[in-house]
Order: structure tokens, then C-alpha cells, then sequence
């Protein structure tokens, strides 16, 4: 699959939008979806139906191996060493509060400490503040330096000996940091503490590999993977998933249930209360076949040669300030311009067809401590061009002539 | 009209040359608004007479320009209305950018509706319509005397 041809696979890109050609530069708030996730749903919920894991007839025997097939190819994509290691849940928030809920009942006491960042995205910090509420535990966050990026060193210097659980992200939303997750894990490993990973920017746009980066739990969104909405995955450790607590109870997830006494099921069913996003799930094995078609290694370069030229663009326009120049970036351009309010921005862009993000992006701590209320991002995905850099440019001084600057 | 001939006309009116921007000293109410999903903020202050008219009033404030324009026009037209009418006009601005077609009162010229309709452009756009409302909720709640700053979420 030639990656210059992949918008034609995306019907979204078919129609007009407020008589514009779309340029979707909103992906890493959700990414669009190719033709062939949106039939597999078609065709399952036409031809396929049935629930999974339950009754023996055809159908649910069938759609049950189905379903299981993509939990095997996400095995395979992130490179999880069991199959049972992947865990289906509504989102990447999900997935996190899940490790968040579990281990913080298991484990977390009074006066214990978890390792955050300031880049983090409130879904990697909302749920450890419940914690903060419940249980009384401290939560600390490294520093960005001046370039928007978390080093090795700022994670290494806010470690004590109570940091119980380091969760942060793999590729920051807003800068578009890409931190040393292996050096992290590595480091606090040999100080025996777990490290939870905020995958949702990374996973559609770098080789994923958990047994070489050894985190402990690494949380997707399978909506900005172009796959379905409403579904996520926790990678997790067997380890930690044996031993951990199920997360909700229900439906699909018990071994027995007596009127004194509840066992619970195996792995993955532990983990996976009730009727699960079935649809969802078989389509996103479209998802991952998608990529895997592109390859990797494409996209990586296909998003890199984008930014370079996304960011000179950026740079070479005068009154526009590109937010965050870290060491290795991913494929987002957050910016401001003086004197013209982000949601003037988006709104005017996209009275040119241009759809680009405004606001704190679910990053209020960053943009406080950028000074920021609000901030303009485009991001990009696999279908993503150059001329679709050039419309954004375009449009931007269309905005700087409106306000005359 | 479309959002940018929106823009164009509000910004080259009250963007460049905001009205009653600025506190000024013996106001006898004010209030404040947050828009904390985009940061919004405004301050308005307010003088009314024995009569209960407005005798001055005028805004502080930071944001994107749709907040900082309805800002600039209300305060505007707010001048010499007596409480009261105030508040059937704050009244009848909001039911106009969340659905009506008109602002349904005698007690605007029609060049005054003509401009508040011009801010109706963003009907269609909840998150900024709570750009264009956010000084008529501080307004509306100075005149109540409510204490709390009013927040749009």
C-alpha cells in the first residue's frame, strides 16, 4: 500500500465539508477512519452478529474467535509476549484508571508517592487524584525544561524511596516530547518500582515493542489508531494481572458465584466485566492490518519528513510560535499567535476547511506552566500531506490579514 | 453571514477599538466571568443611579475576540437603560443566540439589533456561544447582586 495514495482509502475524504476540500489536521484528538474498518463493522453487525464468550451456537462460537483474533494481532503489533497480556476496555482513560483503581487498592498507602509529569493529559491524571482523595497519597510531577521535554535525568532527580507507580507519557500531545521510556523503566526497575506508560500518542505513530521497552503497563486508544471509537487497550505485565483485583464486576468475568462467595475467571475475562465493545474490537484487527500494510517504518518516516516541513513552515511565518522543541518530536504542531485567541484561530481555519484543535488540549497544568490559557494544535496522520501543511499556512495568514497582523 | 464575515465585521468595529474598556472609579456593582474551557475572562462594572438606570458601565478583560466584541457592544448599549429594561435585553439577547431567528424587544434601536444579530453567527457553535454570552451572564449577574463569579461550564 503506497502511503502518497492512502487518503483515497478514507471516505471521509470524499465529500465536501462546508464546501471545502477537508484538511483534517485533528489526529491526535481522533484520527479518521479507512474504508475497511467501517465495513468490517458493517458486515459484522450484518452478517456476523452474535455475543462473545457465552453461548455455543455457531454464531457466538464464531464471532468469540473472531474477537480473540484481535487480541492476538494486537499481541503482535506491540510485541506482548502473551496473548492474555492485552486487555480490551472503553478507552485509554479506562485503561488507566483500571491500573489506577486496582493497584491503588492493592498496594497504596497513606503517605506513598506517584511519579507523574507535567505533560501528562488529565486522563493520566485525574484518576491518581482520586487516589490523592481516598487514600491520602502524594502525587509529583518532573518538570518540563525550557524545550517542553521530560529527560531522563528530570524523571531520575523526583524519584524518593516512597514513589510507588511512575506513570507517564510516551509522546506528549501538546509538545510533542517523545520521552526515554526505556531508560525510565530501566532506572526505576532497580529501584522495584512499576511504570505505567500514556501510549495514546505513540501507538498509531512509532514501532511498538513492549518487551523491549519492559513497562509494566502501556495504555491505547484505539480511536486515534484509526480504529473504532469507544474501545481501548491496558497492556499489562501477566504478572501484575494475575495478581491485581478485577476492576469492575459482572458478566463474563467470574468463574463461580455462590450466595456466599464469588471466584473469578482467568485471564483476559478477569479483566472484562460484562458485554464488551464486540463490534469495535473485531473491526480494529482492520486497523492494525491497515498499518501493518503501510508498515511501520513508512509511516515513521511518511509523519517525520511531515513535521520537518510542517515546522519550517511554522518557523519562516512571522508572528506564529511554535509550543515545544524537544529532542525527538512526534508528529503534532502546537502554536500560538500574538494577539489572536486559539479558538479565533480554529474557527477561522476552519472556515477554510481546516480542521485543527484549540484550547488546553486536556493539558491545563502544561499550558499553566507555559503561561498559556489555550493553544492551536495541528496534528497529523498517515494521510496527512504536504499541501495539506501549505493549506494550513495559507489559512493562518487569512487569519493574520482578519486581525491585521 | 458566515463566521469569517463575522469576524471581519466585529473585529474591524470592536476588536481594534474595544468600548468601555477599563475600570472605572465609582461604580456601584460589578462581577466577574470564566469561560475556563478557553480561559475567557471578563470583569464588568456597573453604576446605576437613584433611578435604577445605568449611569456608567464598562468591562475588564481577556479572551478571544467574539467575547471581547459582545463585551464591547453590550456595555455599549447598556448605557441610560434603567434596570429593568436591562434585563428583558439580556434576557432576549440569550434567546436569540441560543435559538430565536430575532431579538424579540422595543427596547433596541433597530442598528443596535442589527449588530448583537451580527454575533448570532455562532448559533451554530456551542462552545462560542458561551464566548458571545459570557459578559450578559456577568452582567445579568452584577444587577442580581450575586457574589460568585458566573462560569459558563
Amino acid at each position: 500500500m503506497k502511503i502518497e495514495n492512502i487518503k483515497k482509502e478514507f471516505p471521509i475524504f470524499n465529500n465536501k465539508v462546508q464546501n471545502n476540500d477537508l484538511v483534517y489536521l485533528d489526529s491526535a484528538n481522533s484520527s479518521q477512519k479507512p474504508l475497511v474498518v467501517v465495513d468490517r463493522i458493517y458486515d459484522f453487525y450484518t452478517k456476523e452478529f452474535s455475543n462473545v464468550g457465552r453461548s455455543v451456537h455457531y454464531l457466538a462460537v464464531a464471532a468469540t474467535n473472531l474477537y480473540e483474533n484481535t487480541r492476538s494481532a494486537v499481541q503482535k503489533y506491540i510485541n506482548a509476549k502473551h496473548k492474555n497480556e492485552i486487555v480490551f476496555t472503553k478507552g485509554a482513560t479506562e485503561a488507566i484508571n483500571l491500573v489506577a483503581n486496582t493497584f491503588g487498592q492493592k498496594y497504596l498507602k497513606e503517605g506513598d508517592e506517584i511519579l507523574l509529569t507535567e505533560l501528562e493529559h488529565h486522563s493520566n491524571y485525574v484518576p491518581w487524584h482520586y487516589l490523592r482523595k481516598n487514600k491520602g497519597i502524594k502525587i509529583n510531577f518532573a518538570e518540563i525544561d525550557e524545550h517542553g521535554d521530560i529527560s531522563f535525568e528530570d524523571i531520575e532527580k523526583q524519584i524518593t524511596n516512597r514513589t510507588k507507580m511512575i506513570a507517564i507519557t510516551h509522546l506528549s500531545n501538546v509538545t510533542g516530547a517523545i520521552l526515554p521510556i526505556k531508560e525510565i523503566t530501566e532506572l526505576a526497575h532497580s529501584k522495584g518500582i512499576p511504570v505505567l506508560v500514556d501510549g495514546c500518542q505513540s501507538a498509531p505513530h512509532m514501532k511498538m515493542d513492549m518487551q523491549d521497552l519492559d513497562c509494566d503497563f502501556y495504555a491505547i486508544s484505539c480511536h486515534k489508531m484509526y480504529g473504532p471509537t469507544g474501545l481501548g487497550v491496558l497492556y499489562a505485565k501477566k504478572k501484575w494481572l494475575d495478581d491485581l483485583p478485577p476492576y469492575q464486576g459482572g458478566g463474563g468475568m467470574i468463574n463461580e458465584v455462590k450466595k456466599d462467595d464469588i471466584s473469578f475467571g482467568e485471564l483476559p475475562n478477569k479483566f472484562e466485566a460484562g458485554t464488551m465493545a464486540t463490534a469495535q474490537v473485531i473491526a480494529f484487527n482492520e486497523s492494525i492490518n491497515f498499518l501493518n500494510k503501510i508498515g511501520v517504518e513508512n509511516l515513521v518516516k511518511h509523519e517525520n519528513d511531515l513535521l520537518n516541513y510542517g515546522e519550517e513552515l511554522l518557523r519562516k511565518n512571522n508572528s506564529v510560535k511554535l509550543i515545544g522543541n524537544p529532542r525527538k518530536k512526534g508528529a503534532v504542531l502546537s502554536f500560538t499567535i500574538d494577539g489572536i485567541h486559539p479558538h479565533d484561530i480554529a474557527t477561522i481555519l476552519d472556515e477554510d476547511g481546516v480542521a485543527i484543535r484549540a484550547g488546553h488540549h486536556c493539558c491545563q497544568i502544561l499550558h499553566d506552566k507555559l503561561g498559556l490559557t489555550a493553544s492551536a494544535r495541528a496534528s497529523l496522520g498517515v494521510y496527512n500531506s504536504k499541501d495539506d501543511l501549505d493549506k494550513l499556512n495559507e489559512s493562518i495568514n487569512n487569519c493574520k490579514k482578519i486581525f491585521n497582523k | 453571514m458566515n463566521l469569517k464575515e463575522l469576524y471581519q465585521e466585529i473585529i474591524l468595529d470592536h476588536g481594534k477599538n474595544p468600548r468601555n474598556l477599563g475600570k472605572f472609579d465609582n461604580f456601584n456593582k460589578d462581577a466577574k466571568g470564566h469561560n475556563p474551557l478557553c480561559g475567557d475572562k471578563v470583569h464588568l462594572f456597573l453604576k446605576l443611579d437613584e433611578n435604577k438606570k445605568v449611569n456608567d458601565i464598562s468591562f475588564e478583560g481577556e479572551g478571544c475576540a467574539i467575547s471581547m466584541a459582545s463585551a464591547s457592544i453590550m456595555t455599549d448599549l447598556m448605557k441610560g437603560k434603567s434596570e429593568k429594561d436591562a434585563k428583558e435585553i439580556i434576557e432576549k439577547f440569550l434567546d436569540m443566540i441560543k435559538e430565536k431567528d430575532n431579538i424579540d424587544t422595543k427596547l433596541l434601536e433597530e442598528d443596535e439589533k442589527t449588530k448583537l444579530m451580527s454575533l448570532g453567527g455562532v448559533k451554530n457553535y456551542p462552545m462560542r456561544v458561551k464566548c458571545a454570552t459570557l459578559s450578559w451572564h456577568a452582567l445579568s449577574s452584577a444587577l442580581e447582586d450575586f457574589q460568585k463569579e458566573v462560569t459558563t461550564e
